[in-house]
């Protein structure tokens, strides 16, 4: 399957999208955000279609809006999006219905608004893939900046404000770097499947190991093996790439429940 | 870390910036949350090295003050010092625990909990994925407060897996690090047992003999801090007192700051406080 230039360039953008998601989604899980990343993918439809009608490329429209959406969260929140889901889910709602509105008005054919919902990770070309390197290197070297505090924050706010952190500082780069990896994760999942790469792995780690670093790492590798698993499953049964990346992450996220039910059980056994 | 009046040379506990300069000293304070006054116009000054209870009705803003002398919540007038240097965020003369969250307990180990407090402010990675030399000196760091609290057979073990009084040890031993020389405990006693309430006072009295530092330990009940606090600090209707047990918990002086009629009585070396035909202990 790597002799199609096309086949490449997928495994390609998927790993690079992976590695990202897992690390990024780690904490988007560990803080409790993993709605408000489905929410800023939904924003995201809306820039898209809303750049495809005045003629832009959708991938800048989409990266735009999350990215405004994503700032907007941090400032107006107060260091953290927990308990406002309400807030997001109505927001979430209205921006897929402004993408339906604009996508009325383009009467383009309907590939486009499944390409953008579903993904299509076999259409990355060259330049797209050029830019998610370029920006996923960047959300790396700002991670590696905010995980400190970052960690601190999400852990303990109360004393991470009281030694000088500034919640809501931390909190609006977070989701600002969450909006660059969503609009990321769009090209291959598409907007409604972001969850099985971002939080999937993610909270499958946070199933199986308790220390962040661990976690982190498991979180990428599971993150690989749902997006690359997914790629080459679609590529021998001939159905759609997100359809088995998002069964592969829910199945490793059960598995994993599975496995820590019956270590437990062990454990009280032993005792 | 600046501000230390390079007395205490090599060697040894370092010692007091300056006998001079008590733990917190308030003057003519008014703190305001909101439009409710907590504070107005107080002046107390914790002496060095103390066991200071703090009580007061609920909703009397406790918390509140633990936060104003943090410097998180800025005070309306006058002026908290901390050794004798104004509040603000980020002092390390202060260990906190605040009053344990709602939130669910993630699922991370305590060791990861405790070492994503240290020098948590910072830029850059956590201090336990750093390599070599800095890896070593914070895991000592780390291994101390644990030792501190009794709580190293807690390290390996999911926070979620733990009890209260396990999970107070832990943030107990957070709040140790970087060697502060005064604790401000918000409630650590709630949702404990009786039992366990006791071990963690004793516990906290035995680091604060130890370290020789100065203890704010706010609660609801002074029971478990009787014998062991050699002060307590009533907070209510805006005005606080400091004193001796046997000043403070007193039926006039409790009257005034609940602002009714309050009868305390003593039996069997346990102190009950009659609020309104309610017995508060």
């Amino acid at each position: 399957m790597f002799a199609f230039e096309f086949m490449r360039h997928a495994f390609a953008a998927t790993g690079i999208v992976a590695i990202l998601s897992g690390l990024v989604g780690y904490f988007m899980v560990l803080r409790g955000e993993s709605f408000a990343g489905h929410a800023l993918s939904h924003v995201g439809f809306a820039g898209a279609t809303g750049a495809l009608l005045v003629g832009m490329p959708p991938f800048w429209g989409l990266m735009g809006a999350t990215v405004l959406a994503g700032v907007a969260m941090g400032l107006g929140g107060r260091g953290t999006t927990q308990g406002r889901d309400v807030t997001i889910g109505l927001v979430l709602s209205c921006m897929l219905g402004c993408g339906l509105l604009f996508l009325h008005f383009l009467t383009t054919s309907a590939t486009r608004a499944t390409a953008l919902l579903f993904g299509n990770v076999l259409g990355v070309d060259r330049s797209m893939l050029g830019w998610l390197l370029v920006l996923g290197v960047g959300c790396v070297l700002a991670m590696a900046a905010l995980s400190r505090p970052l960690l601190f924050a999400s852990l303990q706010p109360e004393t991470a404000e009281a030694r000088g952190v500034k919640l809501r500082m931390v909190s609006t780069i977070f989701l600002a770097i969450v909006a660059v990896v969503t609009a990321e994760c769009v090209q291959i999942t598409g907007v409604l499947l972001v969850f099985a790469l971002m939080v999937g792995p993610a909270a499958t780690a946070q199933r199986l190991t308790a220390t962040p670093g661990w976690g982190i790492v498991l979180s990428v590798l599971l993150a690989i093996g749902a997006g690359w698993g997914g790629l080459a499953l679609s590529w021998w049964t001939d159905c759609p790439a997100s359809f088995w990346i998002s069964a592969l992450s829910t199945g490793f996220y059960l598995a994993a429940g599975v496995w820590r039910f019956t270590g437990r059980r062990e454990s009280i056994d032993a005792a | 870390m600046s501000g230390h009046d390079g007395h205490g040379c090599c060697g040894g506990p370092p010692a007091p910036a300056s006998p001079a300069m008590p733990p917190v000293d308030m003057a003519h304070v008014t703190l305001r949350i909101g439009d409710r006054i907590i504070l107005s116009d107080v002046g107390l000054a914790v002496p060095a090295g103390a066991f200071v209870g703090m009580l007061g009705p609920n909703g009397a803003g406790k918390s509140s003050l633990i936060r104003a002398i943090l410097g998180v919540v800025p005070v309306a007038a006058g002026r908290i010092s901390v050794f004798g240097r104004p509040v603000g965020r980020g002092n390390h003369d202060i260990g906190y625990l605040p009053q344990f969250p709602a939130r669910s307990a993630p699922r991370l180990d305590g060791r990861s909990f405790i070492a994503a407090a240290l020098h948590g402010e910072r830029w850059g990675l956590p201090c336990d994925w750093r390599p070599g030399r800095h890896r070593r000196h914070d895991a000592m760091e780390i291994d101390r407060v644990l030792d501190l609290v009794g709580a190293m057979h807690l390290a390996r073990r999911p926070i979620d897996h733990l009890s209260g009084g396990e999970r107070q040890r832990l943030l107990l031993a957070q709040a140790l690090l970087g060697r502060p020389r005064l604790l401000l405990l918000d409630e650590p006693l709630a949702s404990l047992d009786p039992h366990r309430a006791r071990e963690v006072v004793a516990l906290v009295d035995t680091i604060r003999r130890q370290l020789g530092i100065a203890v704010l330990f706010s609660t609801h009940d002074l029971n478990p801090l009787l014998g062991v606090m050699d002060r307590v600090l009533y907070v209510g209707r805006g005005a606080a007192r400091l004193g001796t047990v046997d000043e403070v918990v007193t039926g006039p002086v409790l009257s005034a700051l609940y602002g009714m009629p309050v009868e305390v009585i003593r039996a069997n070396g346990r102190i009950f406080v009659v609020a309104d035909g309610a017995v508060q202990s």
